[in-house]
């Protein structure tokens, strides 16, 4: 191998390095087409083979559309929006909520992921969370009835974080095995049926039956991230990690003034990564709830793609709409005539004294099936004999 | 191998007005021997992709719809069940030769995935809407799709004879598996341009004339823009065309009342039906003619 083709393939290994940390899932096999493409006369042109690679990397219309701009500011040095390039740790120190998602989940976290993008602003050593895994089981009992709000101490935040992930996998298992039970068919397969009687002669003796297949639950989960819910954001993210690790089918949203689609990025295994991809995602937070205008974007562009006819819709709000109450009304009206069901949780329901009168949730509450308080985990597992019956 | 300008051509030849990256992954798909997984919205043309490539290769086009509850038997590749017990029948008495006979080739019901291995010339194989098959099928056409060859217990392994251009194609109902996507080149069809509209227009129907194409692809492009519930496709617009040339129309401005009219080829629901009212229809033609 020359030198000049030594540089190429260093400089390839080093594109396709950008790619995977952006999110692309490129194997060896793509590497080395890509090394045969780079050789081939095929492509000549640096259009060429931005197109070429294009095809070959990019496997979803997120990657189709972020490409181009990669591929510039990689290989012609065109500078694009530092979004899709920088880790994003900047852009979550603007964000009041975001950072302080990230705050609370270095503390269970290794150590050695976290160091340079969390500007350690409380002072706990990074081991605590090692700490309350470890004794966890025993403490979690008392954990559940107290408010997310008052939970202050980084171990018990850890603590809580672990007990909601632990309670999506728990809902999942449970739901599964209500699945299994139902195994008789209903009708009769008349081919199945002669095939496996052939060794019979064609006498039918044993029955071939046909049951309709069980579709799994599906969860889509949209999730408040404004500056009002920040105190409760943290412990649903984590909930929301578990659920989309654990169920057969979730799909999770994040929304304040606008709405983003965040189940590719919270399904990284790793915790604090996830945040931190999710912090790349969510630009403009804290100027309000726009839930109405997050709820259309949804209906527009998503719904027809992951509501299906055994759908469970739960948005986490606390209901302070900031745009046109009006338009959440219209919206919440569409989503009903889509979905199954659709829960509101509501963490505040669970304060003393509280009645709902933010107008966001009076135009919203009579399109929904399930209001229920959710800010404890006891209030979050009542949830799970409901899901189990939709 | 053909190289890229030639595929162009011969795509536009087969009546298939490309844009330039189309052209682009047919060659990649030919140089790197991988499927082409095509994603867009509803009437973008997915299909008639796989149609063109099928023209560009003057190969046959084998086509399997895909749908929930579709399984092995009737992609790959069934036995002739009713002949076999005909067979037993009409040679009771002689087992020993039976048996043999109807686990041959004879008695094997080819499906369209085992008929796409075992062509001579290598034909394209649509994989139609594969979001709506199930995730295990897709797993096991995963397994397919990187080896070419099938085992069937009775008879042994049937190895490909040619390797087929495989389309797949996707409407985003269902998420595919990260592994589908990997080991497929993928493009995204957008709806096109309003030139390039026009120029498919023109290519396609009989009669309509340069101007009133551009006029067509004009009107439906900012219509694409109103707030829908459904956005019209390619097909759409093809039918709206083919409506206004079969009652004669020249030029859009002239006609306001067959436009507007017509435009049920257009909208497909009651409520852009009634979204688009005669203001906004004359509003969008004052844009255009």
């Amino acid at each position: 191998m020359d030198a000049v083709a030594r540089l190429v393939a260093s400089r390839l290994s080093a594109f396709l390095h950008t790619l995977r940390d952006n999110g692309f899932a490129i194997g060896l096999s793509e590497g080395q087409d890509a090394a045969t493409l780079m050789a081939s006369s095929l492509v000549q042109k640096p259009g060429l083979l931005r197109s070429a690679f294009k095809h070959l990397f990019s496997a979803r219309k997120s990657e189709w559309d972020r490409f181009d701009g990669l591929f510039d500011s990689f290989w012609l040095n065109k500078r694009v929006r530092s979004r899709s390039l920088t880790s994003g740790s900047s852009k979550a120190a603007n964000s009041p909520s975001l950072k302080s998602l990230q705050d609370s989940s270095a503390a269970h976290s290794s150590p050695q992921t976290v160091t340079d993008q969390v500007p350690s602003s409380d002072d706990t050593p990074q081991e605590a969370g090692g700490e309350g895994r470890s004794e966890g089981a025993s403490r979690v009992h008392n954990l559940p009835d107290v408010d997310f709000r008052k939970l202050s101490d980084p171990d018990q935040i850890a603590q809580a974080h672990e007990a909601a992930a632990r309670l999506a996998k728990a809902m999942q298992t449970r739901l599964t095995r209500r699945d299994r039970l139902r195994q008789r068919g209903e009708r009769l397969d008349l081919r199945r049926t002669i095939h496996r009687n052939i060794s019979h002669g064609g006498v039918p003796i044993t029955l071939v039956k046909r049951r309709r297949k069980d579709k799994p639950l599906r969860l889509v989960v949209l999730l408040d991230a404004s500056g009002s819910m920040s105190m409760y954001t943290a412990v649903f993210l984590r909930f929301i990690h578990g659920v989309l690790d654990e169920f057969r089918e979730a799909e999770a949203f994040l929304f304040h003034t606008r709405l983003a689609y965040v189940s590719d990025a919270m399904k990284e295994k790793d915790a604090a990564r996830a945040l931190d991809r999710l912090s790349m995602m969510a630009q403009g937070a804290g100027g309000g709830t726009q839930i109405g205008e997050s709820l259309q974007t949804f209906n527009r562009w998503h719904a027809a793609r992951v509501i299906h006819s055994r759908t469970c819709v739960m948005i986490v709000s606390d209901g302070y709409e900031t745009g046109d109450a009006v338009l959440l009304g219209r919206e919440m009206a569409q989503l009903t005539r889509r979905c199954r069901r659709i829960v509101w949780l509501n963490p505040m329901l669970g304060w003393e004294g509280y009645a709902p009168e933010a107008k966001g949730i009076q135009a919203a509450l009579p399109h929904v099936d399930l209001y229920a308080p959710a800010h404890t985990l006891a209030s979050l597992a009542a949830l799970e004999p409901y899901l189990a019956r939709l | 191998m053909k190289t890229r300008d030639q595929i162009a051509q011969s795509l536009a030849n087969a009546g298939y007005i490309a844009d330039t990256e189309l052209a682009t992954a047919i060659s990649l798909m030919q140089l790197l021997r991988r499927p082409l997984l095509l994603e867009g919205e509803a009437g973008v043309g997915k299909t008639e992709v796989a149609k063109a490539l099928a023209s560009v290769h003057a190969t046959e086009l084998i086509r399997l719809q895909c749908y929930e509850g579709l399984d092995q038997a009737q992609a790959l590749y069934e036995w002739n069940y009713q002949r076999q017990l005909l067979a037993i029948e009409a040679h009771r008495g002689h087992a020993d030769q039976i048996e043999d006979q109807i686990f041959s080739e004879k008695y094997l019901l080819e499906r369209p995935l085992l008929a796409a291995i075992r062509r001579t010339v290598p034909p394209v194989l649509l994989i139609d809407e594969i979001d709506r098959a199930d995730d295990e099928f897709e797993a096991f056409l995963l397994e397919l799709l990187s080896d070419f060859q099938v085992s069937i217990p009775e008879l042994g392994t049937i190895n490909a004879t040619s390797i087929p251009h495989v389309v797949l194609t996707s409407n985003g109902t269902r998420e595919l598996s990260d592994a589908l996507r990997r080991r497929c080149l993928y493009h995204y069809v957008d709806y096109p341009d309003v030139d390039r509209e026009a120029r498919i227009i023109l290519a396609r129907i009989v009669g309509a004339s340069a101007s009133l194409s551009l006029q067509i692809a004009r009107l439906v492009e900012s219509l694409r823009k109103e707030e829908l519930r459904k956005v019209p496709g390619v097909a759409e617009t093809l039918d709206w065309a083919a409506a206004l040339v079969g009652l004669d129309v020249r030029d859009l401005a002239d006609a306001p009342e067959v436009v507007h009219e017509t435009l049920m080829c257009l909208l497909k629901t009651q409520e852009d039906r009634a979204r688009v009212t005669r203001e906004v229809s004359a509003r969008l033609l004052g844009k255009v003619a």
